[in-house]
């Protein structure tokens, strides 16, 4: 019910994750930005795991070949659908035979685009999200190109009076009409910054760094490099000396650990990482963070700041709190529509 | 049984049992990976065993509000506590002893003269080498069903190729020093390819993706090039 006319740099199908095979080796995959990812499923009336199409700073063209409930949060790529923008964190009604372009990329790197009912594709190892490195998941295992379809899957009872209310209210010429209510974007103003404060917890071997390291990890600020993609951050312009010349047993990593390969420039593993690795492991970025860091692109600059686990853990609830809160009102929001 | 809890970032947990890469350090980490197969903590999330350490994520959110705290991290190292105390009187799993098929040299096993001549020994002599160890599996990482594998004879350790190859087909068997190893997935490579095996390691669509798992032990099996042949189009 979708037709990809233009694919874009990187447009993925992309959930919650593959979680539970990384004994198997098989990484999780999954919404680089997860936050984004949530709320733009609760603003379709979709219980927050559904698969969502993540778009990368070069946005797709999308042909909608029937009505449609659909939300763009995360990066903001100028949506526009004819001459009407598409403002992310809102809820909109798409008709039949719109086409949905994107430009400019304002701010962020990734956009998620949601549906109501999620993208209907076959579930590997229980989840949707497109494993590009053994092309297993998604839509074929790999990225969208021109002239995919994709269909929606079977929406909720609130998405469905909410689009059957939405196209009631919507005039006879016009092909979209936004839902009068939205999320703030609060969190979306903060990747705007000059320099992404991210914090961290300090990793396994940060005391194998010499003094001036340990200080300059913190000190100054990092450069994402230009080879940074789904699988990890390359960072620049701070090099990194590691005291201890011993050899490393391979063990598991996780998404948001920062390991320092021999060259002295640290990598943060993201999304598609591998499931172990073997290089020292100086920090660990706070899952609170890590929708923030998703959002940085090649060229931005990061600083680290270092916070304990008790305080990763109390920003992680806050947040939460704060999410359901948010979902509370957009529920109740499709509720009086 | 000694062993240390750290926290691995903030939804994480490591178990780490030692330092040496020591089958006795290995026998304690797949105990604990046998016990959370069969009893998964409700707060794990996912497990992943690797040569001397076991790594636990937890959902630090679900642990804090079902147990109505903010130190979810202690509340997995109690329940880890009490798991790890009780372990030590549980017997060990036998180990599942997998065959794996291996037609070596050719142009499967491109460079089983490498490595006879590296190690002034004869083809025949390198294969039987390879087929008789007593090889047992680390863990599974790197990528997708990828086996570390211990325990193959130093008699033939040979160093990686100066330049990688740019594919390795899916099925290749090879050496890199004192390891040997088997590519699951086509991909570039630098380790001596000694044979090719017709088995899938990757099963992405099958109940269980990789055909090995840490505390299998291996055993490689000669195959001629027609018992090959035969075996992929059984697979077809």
């Amino acid at each position: 019910m979708i037709n990809i006319q233009k694919p874009g740099l990187l447009t993925s199908i992309q959930d919650e994750g593959r979680i539970g095979y990384q004994q198997f080796g098989i990484g999780t995959s999954g919404a680089m930005d997860q936050l984004s990812f949530r709320l733009a499923n609760w603003l379709v009336g979709n219980e927050g795991n559904e698969a969502v199409l993540e778009i990368t700073m070069l946005g797709p063209t999308i042909a909608f070949e029937a009505d449609a409930l659909i939300a763009i949060c995360g990066a903001d790529l100028s949506p526009a659908v004819g001459k009407q923008k598409l403002q992310n964190g809102r809820t909109f009604f798409v008709r039949k035979g719109s086409v949905l372009r994107f430009g400019t990329c304002r701010s962020g790197c990734r956009a998620y685009l949601a549906i109501a009912g999620g993208f209907a594709v076959a579930d590997v190892m229980e989840s949707k999200s497109t494993y590009l490195l053994a092309n297993i998941g998604g839509y074929q295992g790999r990225a969208l190109q021109q002239g995919d379809s994709l269909q929606a899957g079977e929406c909720t009872e609130t998405a469905k009076k909410l689009l059957v209310s939405l196209r009631n209210k919507l005039g006879s010429t016009a092909h979209v009409w936004q839902a009068p209510w939205g999320v703030s974007d609060s969190f979306c103003k903060s990747f705007s910054q000059k320099i992404i404060p991210i914090r961290v917890t300090h990793g396994k071997h940060f005391d194998n760094f010499d003094a001036a390291s340990r200080k300059n990890f913190f000190a100054k600020p990092f450069h994402i490099s230009s080879q940074s993609d789904r699988m990890g951050y390359r960072l620049e312009n701070n090099k990194l000396i590691n005291l201890s010349n011993k050899q490393l047993l391979s063990e598991a990593v996780r998404f948001g650990t920062i390991q320092v390969p021999p060259d002295g420039n640290p990598i943060v593993l993201m999304a598609d990482h591998q499931t172990t690795g073997g290089y020292p492991k100086i920090a660990e970025v706070a899952t609170v963070d890590l929708p923030l860091l998703a959002q940085a692109k090649p060229g931005d600059q990061i600083q680290f700041q270092s916070i304990s686990l008790a305080e990763a853990h109390k920003l992680m609830l806050e947040r939460e709190k704060a999410l359901q809160l948010l979902r509370l009102q957009i529920n109740q929001q499709f509720e009086m529509a | 049984m000694d062993y240390q809890l750290q926290p691995f970032g903030d939804n994480a947990v490591m178990v780490i049992f030692g330092e040496k890469n020591e089958r006795s350090i290995h026998q304690h980490v797949q105990k604990l990976a046998d016990f959370l197969q069969d009893n998964p903590f409700d707060w794990m999330t996912a497990y992943i065993p690797a040569f001397t350490n076991i790594t636990l994520f937890y959902e630090p959110i679900k642990i804090m509000q079902e147990n109505d705290t903010t130190d979810p991290y202690s509340v997995v190292c109690k329940d880890l506590e009490s798991v790890l105390g009780n372990l030590q009187h549980v017997p060990q799993t036998p180990a599942n002893t997998i065959d794996i098929p291996v037609c070596y040299g050719g142009a499967y096993g491109p460079d089983l003269e490498v490595i006879a001549k590296h190690n002034q020994l004869t083809r025949e002599e390198v294969i039987r080498i390879h087929s008789q160890g007593d090889y047992l599996v680390y863990m599974i990482g790197f990528s997708p069903a990828f086996p570390y594998i211990g325990g193959m004879p130093d008699k033939i350790n040979t160093p990686r190729k100066a330049t990688p190859r740019i594919s390795i087909p899916a099925g290749s068997v090879g050496i890199a020093g004192g390891q040997t190893g088997i590519y699951p997935l086509a991909s570039p490579g630098g380790w001596q390819i000694i044979g090719r095996t017709p088995l899938k390691l990757f099963q992405p669509a099958s109940e269980k993706p990789s055909l090995l798992k840490a505390g299998d032990r291996v055993r490689f099996t000669p195959i001629s090039e027609m018992a090959y042949q035969k075996w992929g189009d059984a697979n077809d």
